[in-house]
C-alpha cells in the first residue's frame, strides 16, 4: 500500500488484530476499530498480518520469531502508528522484535523504529491521542486484572482505569494481586498444566472475592484463561476486554457466551 | 548433584497435591511480600540504592580478576589461608582435607548455599565427619533428612506443627510448651553443647571485601559468631562473584539485601571475620581459611549469564513467583529454587537434564521488578530456551507443531484459511458458549472451560466490509 500524506489531526493507523483476537473474539478487534475513529485517526487493517511470532519467540525458536517480525515490520513500517488491543502483543513488537533481530542490525533498527510507533490500545487512547470518551454507560460493579506484558514492559496501569473511570454507572473494585500473573504465559499453560491450573484457581477466587459482576482486562489471552476456569467453577462473574465496555459492547455477549 | 530425580512433571504434581505444604509456601512467601513492601515504603531512595547496587555488581564483575588478585593479597596479609576451587567437588575436596588435617570429628556450619552447591552435606557424611547445623531453619532441614527449599528460609516447607513433631521426636528434652518460643529453646538445648565442641566451623559470606581481605556473613539468630569462635580452624567457601571493593560497598549491598530478603532495615547480626586469632585475642580460631568457588562463574562471564553474576541471594524472585508459590523449592530439583534456581541449576547440572526449569515459567517480570539488583531474569530465562532450541533439546511434537505453525504464519493467505478452518472445526465442540472438551486441547480443556470461537475470523469479516461491532 501507498502511504498517504499525514496530517496531524488524523493519523493513519495500522490496527494490528493480533491472532487470538481474529480467531476468537473479533468484537475486540471492531470495539478497537471504532474508538481509535472516534478518536480521530484513520484506521486500516494491513491483509499481510499474521502472529507476532511470540509463542515461537518464548519457545526459543528466535529464527522463526526473527522472520515472522520482518513481516510484521513490513506490514506495518508504513503507518504513523501500530496499535494492538493487546499489551502482550505491542509488548512482542517494542520489546522483543529487537531482541529477535539482534544479529540483523538494518532489520534491527526497522525494528526499533517500528517499536517506537507501537502501542497497546488503551494505553494509546489516552498517552498519545488523549481521547477519553465521555458519557458510556453500563451499569455493573467489575474489577481490573494487569496483564504482565502490558503492566510491566510498557506501563500500562492508570491508562485503563482512566478511561473506565468515565463510563457511567461502572462501580469499579480494587481486585487483590491485581498485578499477579493469572497463569496463563502463552505457550506455558499447555505445556505447564497443572501448574497453571494451580495459579489461575487463586486468581479466579481473589476475582471471585472483589463481588464485582464483571471481569475486565486488556489481552485476550489472560481474559479466556480466567473466564474459562471461572466458568469451569461455575461462577457468575463474566469477562469482557476492556475496549468492548468502551465502545458500549458491555451489553452484548460476554466471553464464552453465545452472541 | 548426588541425587537422582523424578521427571519435572511428577516432581510438580507432587508438589501441588501436598496441602500442608500450600500452606507452609503461602505462609512465608506472603509474610516476606508484604514485609519487604513494608521496607521500601519505609525507604524512598531505594530506587538510587538499586541502581547504585547493580553498578557496584557490575564493576566488580567487569574487573574481577584484579578484585580476586587484591581480595587474595589482602586476606594472606591478616593471616588467611587462601584456595581455589574450579569445580564444586574441588570445592568440596578442599574442605574434607582442611577437616582430616584438623583431625575433626565434629563441624559445625553455619548456613550457605555455597556450601549446598558444592555438596558439603555430602562430602562431609562420606569422610565419616559429623555435621552439626547451626542455623535454627537447617536444624530442622538436618532432621527431616532433605534439603532447603528456600534460599533465605531452608525448611520453609515445614508447618510450625510438623517441626513441632520433629523436635519432640529428635531432641532429647523437647519443648512442653506448644509455642515457638518453646521450640526454640528446645533446638538451643540441643545445640549448644555441639557448638562449643566442634573441632571446625564452616561458613559461607555474603560479601567478600576486597581491599580488607575480610568476609562478610549476616544471621538473624547469632549463629554465625558462635559457630566460628569457639572451634580450633575456620573455613569459609564462598563463590567468586561475592566480591565487594571495599566495606562502605558491602554496606551498600546490605541496605538492598536485607530489606528484599526478609524486610528488615538490617540483620540482628552483620559479621566480620579477617583472618584468625591475632597474639593477644582472647578467642577466635587458630586457622583461617577461604575457600574461593569458581563452579561455572567464569563460563558463566563468557555466555551471555554475566547479569546473573550480579545475584546476592535475597530470594526475593522466588517470594513473588506464581510458579514457586505454587511448588515450593524442592520440585525445582536444584540446589537453588525459583527464578534464580531456573537459570543457575543449567549452569550447574547441564540444560540437557535441567530444560524444564527455563520453560516453567510464564515471562511475567515481577522477579525482576523485585530483583534488587535488577538481573532481567526473563530474558535470561528466555536466552536458555533459544539454547535448549538451538540444541535440539526440546521434543519432536513441540519442534514439528511449532515448525508448521511457525512456516502458516508466515503466508497470510494461508494463515487466514488455516483460521478460517480452525474457528469452524471448533465451533462444533462447543455447548452454550463454551468447549468443555476438546480433542487436541485438553491441556487446556483438562482444569478450564475454553471460549467458543467467533462464527467467523475478524478478517473474514472485515474483508466482508463489516467495520464495527454493533452494525
Amino acid at each position: 500500500m501507498e502511504p498517504r500524506p499525514v496530517t496531524s489531526a488524523s493519523p493513519r493507523v495500522g490496527l494490528f488484530v493480533t491472532c487470538l483476537v481474529d480467531a476468537m473474539r473479533p468484537s475486540i478487534g471492531f470495539a478497537t476499530l471504532q474508538l481509535l475513529e472516534e478518536a480521530g485517526c484513520q484506521v486500516e487493517v494491513p491483509t499481510a498480518q499474521t502472529c507476532c511470532g511470540q509463542p515461537a519467540f518464548n519457545s526459543g525458536d528466535t529464527k522463526a520469531a526473527a522472520r515472522l517480525a520482518r513481516r510484521m515490520i513490513e506490514a506495518f513500517e508504513p503507518f504513523d502508528y501500530v496499535v494492538a488491543p493487546s499489551g502482550s502483543c505491542a509488548g512482542m513488537i517494542k520489546a522483543h522484535f529487537p531482541e529477535a533481530l539482534a544479529s540483523d542490525e538494518p532489520w534491527r533498527k526497522r525494528a526499533e523504529a517500528l517499536g517506537a510507533k507501537t502501542h497497546e490500545v488503551l494505553s494509546f487512547l489516552v498517552d498519545v491521542i488523549g481521547y477519553i470518551p465521555k458519557g458510556r454507560s453500563f451499569a455493573a460493579t467489575g474489577t481490573y486484572h494487569d496483564s504482565c506484558s502490558g503492566l510491566r514492559e510498557l506501563g500500562i496501569h492508570a491508562q485503563p482505569r482512566a478511561l473506565l473511570r468515565e463510563v457511567v454507572g461502572l462501580e469499579m473494585r480494587k481486585l487483590e494481586g491485581n498485578d499477579v500473573c493469572c497463569g496463563f504465559g502463552g505457550t506455558f499453560c499447555v505445556k505447564y498444566p497443572a501448574i497453571s491450573n494451580a495459579v489461575v484457581e487463586e486468581k479466579a477466587a481473589s476475582i471471585e472475592k472483589t463481588g464485582a459482576e464483571i471481569l475486565l482486562g486488556g489481552d485476550l489471552g489472560c481474559l479466556m484463561n480466567m473466564a474459562g476456569k471461572l466458568s469451569r467453577r461455575g461462577s457468575r462473574v463474566r469477562a469482557f476486554h476492556a475496549i468492548e465496555v468502551l465502545a458500549g459492547l458491555g451489553q452484548g455477549p460476554a466471553i464464552g457466551e453465545e452472541g | 548433584m548426588h541425587r537422582t530425580l523424578e521427571p519435572f512433571k511428577t516432581r510438580t504434581a507432587t508438589a501441588l497435591v501436598d496441602a500442608t505444604l500450600k500452606i507452609a509456601i503461602e505462609r512465608t512467601t506472603a509474610t516476606a511480600e508484604r514485609k519487604r513492601a513494608a521496607a521500601l515504603s519505609d525507604f524512598p531512595e531505594f530506587d538510587a540504592a538499586r541502581d547504585r547496587g547493580r553498578r557496584i555488581k557490575d564493576h566488580v564483575i567487569a574487573n574481577l580478576d584484579h578484585y580476586l588478585i587484591e581480595f587474595e593479597r589482602n586476606a594472606k596479609a591478616a593471616g588467611t589461608h587462601v584456595h581455589w576451587a574450579a569445580t564444586a567437588d574441588d570445592a568440596a575436596r578442599i574442605v574434607i582435607e582442611l577437616c582430616r588435617a584438623a583431625q575433626a570429628k565434629r563441624v559445625t556450619r553455619v548456613k550457605s548455599m555455597l556450601g549446598e552447591e558444592i555438596g558439603l552435606p555430602h562430602a562431609l557424611a562420606e569422610a565419616g565427619i559429623e555435621r552439626v547445623e547451626t542455623d535454627l531453619a537447617e536444624h530442622i532441614v538436618q532432621l527431616g533428612g532433605d534439603t532447603p527449599s528456600h534460599i533465605i528460609w531452608p525448611s520453609m516447607h515445614r508447618t510450625r506443627e510438623q517441626v513441632s513433631e520433629m523436635f519432640r521426636k529428635a531432641h532429647k528434652t523437647p519443648h512442653e510448651e506448644e509455642t515457638i518460643e518453646a521450640m526454640v529453646e528446645s533446638a538451643r538445648r540441643e545445640l549448644r553443647d555441639k557448638f562449643l565442641s566442634a573441632d571446625v566451623a564452616i561458613s559461607g559470606a555474603n560479601f567478600l571485601v576486597a581491599d580488607t581481605g575480610a568476609t562478610c556473613t549476616v544471621t538473624n539468630e547469632g549463629n554465625a559468631e558462635l559457630t566460628t569462635t569457639p572451634p580450633r580452624v575456620h573455613i569459609v567457601t564462598a563463590g567468586i562473584e561475592k566480591l565487594v571493593p571495599s566495606t562502605a560497598h558491602a554496606f551498600a549491598m546490605l541496605r538492598l539485601l536485607v530489606r528484599s530478603a526478609t524486610g528488615g532495615d538490617i540483620t540482628q547480626y552483620t559479621t566480620f571475620h579477617c583472618g584468625p586469632k591475632s597474639p593477644g585475642d582472647r578467642d577466635g580460631p587458630e586457622e583461617f581459611h577461604i575457600v574461593l568457588v569458581d563452579n561455572g562463574r567464569s563460563r558463566m562471564l563468557k555466555e551471555g549469564l554475566k547479569d546473573m553474576l550480579r545475584c546476592i541471594r535475597c530470594g526475593a524472585c522466588m517470594n513473588h513467583c506464581v510458579v514457586y508459590r505454587q511448588l515450593g523449592g524442592h520440585a525445582y530439583g536444584g540446589v537453588y529454587p525459583g527464578p534464580l534456581g531456573a537459570v543457575l541449576t543449567p549452569v550447574f547440572e547441564g540444560l540437557e537434564k535441567a530444560r524444564d526449569l527455563p520453560h516453567a515459567c510464564t515471562l511475567n517480570g515481577r522477579c525482576q521488578e523485585v530483583c534488587p539488583v535488577d538481573i532481567p531474569l526473563p530474558t535470561l530465562l528466555r536466552g536458555w530456551r533459544d539454547r535448549s532450541w538451538r540444541e535440539g533439546l526440546e521434543p519432536v511434537s513441540m519442534r514439528a507443531g511449532l515448525g508448521l505453525w511457525a512456516f502458516v504464519a508466515g503466508h497470510p493467505q494461508l494463515y487466514r484459511l488455516a483460521s478460517a478452518v480452525a474457528v469452524r472445526v471448533m465451533r462444533l465442540f462447543a455447548r452454550g458458549g463454551w468447549i468443555r472438551s476438546m480433542p487436541l486441547a485438553s491441556a487446556w480443556t483438562a482444569h478450564r472451560d475454553l471460549p467458543t470461537p467467533s462464527r467467523k475470523t475478524f478478517m473474514e469479516l472485515y474483508k466482508e466490509g463489516q467495520r464495527s461491532q454493533g452494525r
